[in-house]
């Protein structure tokens, strides 16, 4: 089947089978390898990507079902060599270390704060239950969210 | 021109972190390779049973598909999956199994096609007949005459016996007041890495050399033991660990897998991939833990211990993986914790069960030791109605007996236990909290608190400590190369996946020849470009590979300051490296550009007696003895009688790793650590139900803990240096695992005390919590 889609800002037209996974199109067609695969049972969020903005986990759609759609994938955060906040806030704050869960990490709390953009740490901490992480026992995550939170709010009133 | 700042001891950000958060990091997953196949294993769906048959040709039929093969036909042609640890009994390990299968998930035929879709597709034509057999289980009964027998070759299910034996604690125990009987159960968990394991392997026809890319935290010890298993030599092998997301010690391992491609990217001519699903990992890639302890402490009134005595049931599962049956030796040998209890034995029973290997996961058997010895604590202060803050400091090894001989027969390098302990009781002001407890109780209300003071053993060194069919030791490698145009280059021996010593090491390196961080570049994981090391496990990282970078450090600033010294006509030894210069100590404005003096080495226009051109050092730190970081925890909880949830109101860790070289990392260190103790006392344990099916195989049943189950963290240290190394540092990726199982499980049974419940089995999940506490209001 051909889907045709927008991804971080660039139209794609592509032959796929209709079973194939919308993470499996993303890394294996587009070639963007930052989306990971963790668990293939949408629990541990390694997949997030933003679907027509929201965040939606790439592992348990299909390609097909992303037909028309805008995409934009860790990949796409940057602009004109300039961190996302929440990259930033990530690297500020160690909110990383083997990094695998992070790309998936970093586009479920860009959703999040676009749908509360004045966080609690108690809601991040709801808010992020969808995405696993092994390595940072989150404390620094949370702090990563805040930062990015505070700066984005900061360049809003700005 | 701006003064470069020293690094060392500073918050510095991570210098591997804009691959990781910008996508443009490489996991084996991420590597594609032209012409590359794909691999998908199916897995025995049964703990035990006969293989009668396997119908590959159908399979074989199938689209897209370059082969399929089962056991038989790789017998001969791959070697077994590797044990180096000494046991009675070792099994020989197939890679795809031969008549037999042992656990549930062991791999029994692999595909190779276009994809991994087609593959799968193929594996779905696959038929395979089992008769079903019966199941071991229970590891407490694997001895048990008419057990099912897992490896006939034996005649047992017995893997190995071990005890230390000590007259003195029969002694002990007949003079002591009290003999106090437990049992401890340290669940199996799985490791879990948020990245599964994968293998990617190539072969170069022409130069009959077989590259190797895998998920791996050995990649040299994965290259020796691959190269027996294939038959290579080892300078024709190629191991690349590229991005890896985490081990936990589960990648600490030689896995059926990577030799599987490795022999089908030769077989074929063509690369292959393999990439473990979730489910996989969970089955087949080794879980930690498992060992059942019954306890027998000596202690006296006034909380003093003066021995243990321990018997062990150890769950191997059903082979032996790389360290499998050492593991449970460091909780022998580690039971007696911060204490100076004189007399120590125990008594281990490894035995095989049909389940996937016990191995190596954060903390390897340290865990168990330190739960063991804080249930000690709090057993002792419960027995005699003491405060078990009090007893801990009864028993403590005191700060001025160090270095200190255990009754485990090891050495503890330095350690100041009361110091910790106090700064942490400090932090939840403990007497105020003992009050709020009191008043809480009066109001229907349970709060815990729970103490754990533990101590373990890292960078295991001198290299006769480890097994000695090991190939590689305790020791660890570092190159240190500085080019042409003053850019550095590490080559270390360590593999990180997480723990950031690039930017450690980069720190380190960028300090000692006054340059920036961002002069230096640390390379690390391929076994073409860096010398031969050891890998990253057991908390070496820094501690072990740490040195051995000063080594090479130390011999190229002595080879530039011989240098600089026919230029400024100093002597050497009064020469330092400082923003960019080579300069007098005493004088630091007489100074020469440090290009000048890289120019002289690497020109040799004119020569220096007694020194070669270049600038390229290497060296193997061999540790003369282990380091032993401490510390303690508290934490503060509250048990809701009417569902049996924990909250967690505080946690306080105290940790002591020696000096701090990057405190940011040292955090992110303990954070995780202390996240996976708090699983294992509250939320994971792997199930296998009465016929070895594995019911937790995905993360819908295995509980990785969520950002909203565990707790903030608050963190403060003691620095007490290692004399070990030259750096004195101890090691810190294991201690917060260590430290936070026994401290959240002491939170919730003194919580749970007014109901009389003393003992509960972890993972301490709200079932099992409000169970208890209705069968105690029942009695």
């Amino acid at each position: 089947m051909r889907v045709n889609l927008t991804i971080n800002g660039q139209k794609r037209e592509d032959e796929v089978e209709p079973r194939m996974l919308l993470v499996h199109y993303l890394r294996d067609v587009a070639q963007l390898t930052g989306t990971h695969v963790g668990c293939e049972t949408s629990m541990c969020g390694a997949c997030t990507i933003h679907l027509n903005g929201e965040a939606v986990k790439s592992c348990t759609i299909l390609a097909v079902q992303a037909d028309g759609a805008e995409i934009t994938t860790i990949e796409g955060l940057a602009k004109d060599g300039q961190l996302h906040p929440m990259q930033e806030g990530f690297w500020e704050e160690h909110g990383l270390q083997c990094g695998y869960c992070t790309p998936g990490m970093i586009m479920s709390s860009i959703h999040l704060l676009k749908h509360n953009p004045n966080p609690t740490d108690d809601e991040i901490r709801v808010a992020l239950e969808g995405n696993l992480c092994r390595c940072t026992g989150y404390q620094h995550i949370i702090k990563a969210v805040q930062h990015a939170a505070n700066k984005m709010r900061t360049s809003k009133a700005a | 021109m701006p003064v470069i700042p020293k690094f060392v001891g500073e918050r510095i950000k991570r210098r591997e972190d804009p691959r990781l958060i910008s996508g443009t990091a490489t996991y084996v997953d991420d590597i594609k390779l032209v012409g590359m196949l794909s691999a998908v294993i199916i897995r025995s769906p049964y703990a035990h049973a006969k293989i009668n048959s396997v119908d590959l040709s159908k399979a074989r039929d199938a689209a897209g598909v370059a082969c399929v093969l089962s056991g038989n036909d790789l017998k001969d042609k791959i070697g077994s999956v590797p044990c180096v640890a000494p046991a009675e009994h070792v099994p020989f390990h197939p890679v795809l199994a031969i008549g037999k299968v042992r656990f549930v998930g062991e791999p029994v035929v692999v595909a190779v096609a276009s994809d991994s879709y087609k593959a799968q597709d193929a594996l779905d034509l696959v038929e395979v007949d089992y008769d079903m057999l019966e199941a071991v289980v229970d590891p407490e009964k694997a001895l048990e005459a008419g057990a099912p027998i897992i490896h006939e070759e034996f005649g047992t299910n017995l893997v190995t016996r071990a005890e230390v034996p000590n007259p003195a604690v029969a002694e002990a125990m007949k003079k002591a007041d009290k003999v106090i009987k437990f049992r401890i159960v340290n669940q199996r968990l799985a490791p879990a890495p948020m990245e599964p394991r994968g293998v990617v392997a190539q072969w170069h026809a022409g130069m009959q050399q077989l590259t190797v890319w895998s998920s791996t935290q050995i990649p040299h010890l994965l290259r020796s033991q691959l190269a027996e298993q294939l038959k290579i030599g080892e300078n024709k092998l190629r191991v690349i660990a590229p991005e890896v997301g985490g081990g936990f010690g589960c990648k600490l391992n030689v896995y059926a897998e990577e030799a599987l491609v490795a022999y089908l990217a030769m077989k074929l001519n063509r690369p292959v991939k393999w990439i473990e699903r979730r489910r996989e990992n969970l089955a087949a890639t080794t879980h930690g833990r498992d060992q059942i302890t019954y306890m027998e402490i000596a202690a006296n009134k006034d909380g003093e211990v003066l021995a243990m005595k321990g018997r062990f049931v150890c769950d191997m599962g059903a082979y032996l993986q790389l360290l499998t049956p050492v593991i449970p030796s460091f909780s022998g040998l580690m039971m007696t914790g911060c204490y100076k209890i004189p007399a120590l034995t125990f008594e281990q029973t490894l035995v095989f069960t049909n389940k996937m290997s016990t191995d190596a996961y954060r903390g390897a058997g340290r865990p168990e030791a330190a739960f063991i010895a804080e249930r000690t604590m709090e057993m002792v202060a419960a027995e005699f109605g003491l405060d078990p803050a009090d007893v801990r400091r009864k028993n403590f090894i005191a700060k001025e007996s160090f270095p200190a001989a255990t009754a485990g027969g090891l050495t503890y390098d330095s350690g100041d236990y009361n110091l910790a302990l106090d700064k942490a009781l400090e932090m939840v002001d403990y007497k105020k909290m003992r009050a709020e407890q009191e008043a809480a109780r009066r109001n229907g209300r349970y709060l815990g608190i729970g103490i754990a003071s533990y101590v373990e053993i890292c960078g295991i060194g001198p290299s006769s400590l480890l097994p000695p069919k090991l190939k590689g030791g305790g020791w660890e490698s570092a190159g240190v190369r500085i080019e042409p145009d003053s850019k550095i280059t590490v080559l270390t021996g360590v593999s990180p996946h997480g723990q950031g010593q690039e930017t450690t090491f980069a720190q380190m390196v960028a300090d000692a020849f006054g340059v920036d961080i961002d002069d230096v570049n640390v390379v690390h994981g391929d076994t073409a470009i860096v010398p031969y090391g050891i890998g990253t496990f057991g908390s070496r990282g820094t501690t072990v590979g740490g040195p051995a970078l000063m080594m090479s450090v130390v011999k190229l600033q002595d080879k530039m300051k011989k240098i600089a010294s026919t230029m400024m006509e100093a002597p050497p030894d009064q020469l330092t490296f400082v923003n960019r210069t080579v300069a007098l100590a005493s004088d630091p404005s007489k100074s020469i550009p440090l290009q000048q003096v890289i120019d002289a080495a690497y020109g040799y226009k004119t020569p220096i007696p007694g020194v070669e051109p270049g600038l390229d050092a290497t060296s193997f730190y061999e540790p003369s003895a282990c380091t032993f970081p401490f510390g303690t925890h508290v934490a503060v909880v509250e048990v809701d009688p009417q569902t049996g949830q924990t909250k967690f109101l505080k946690y306080v860790a105290v940790d002591d790793c020696g000096k701090i070289l990057s405190p940011l990392l040292v955090e992110g260190q303990i954070h995780g650590g202390i996240a996976q103790g708090l699983a294992q006392a509250m939320y994971e344990e792997v199930v296998y139900d009465e016929h070895g099916q594995l019911v937790t195989a995905s993360f819908m049943d295995y509980a990785v803990p969520k950002a909203d189950m565990l707790p903030h963290y608050d963190l403060a240290s003691t620095v007490t240096p290692s004399p070990v190394n030259s750096l004195g540092v101890k090691g810190v990726g294991e201690a917060g695992t260590i430290g936070s199982t026994p401290c959240a499980y002491n939170a919730v049974l003194d919580a749970l005390k007014p109901f009389g419940i003393r003992d509960l089995t972890m993972p301490l999940k709200p079932e099992k919590v409000w169970t208890a506490i209705r069968n105690a209001k029942k009695a």
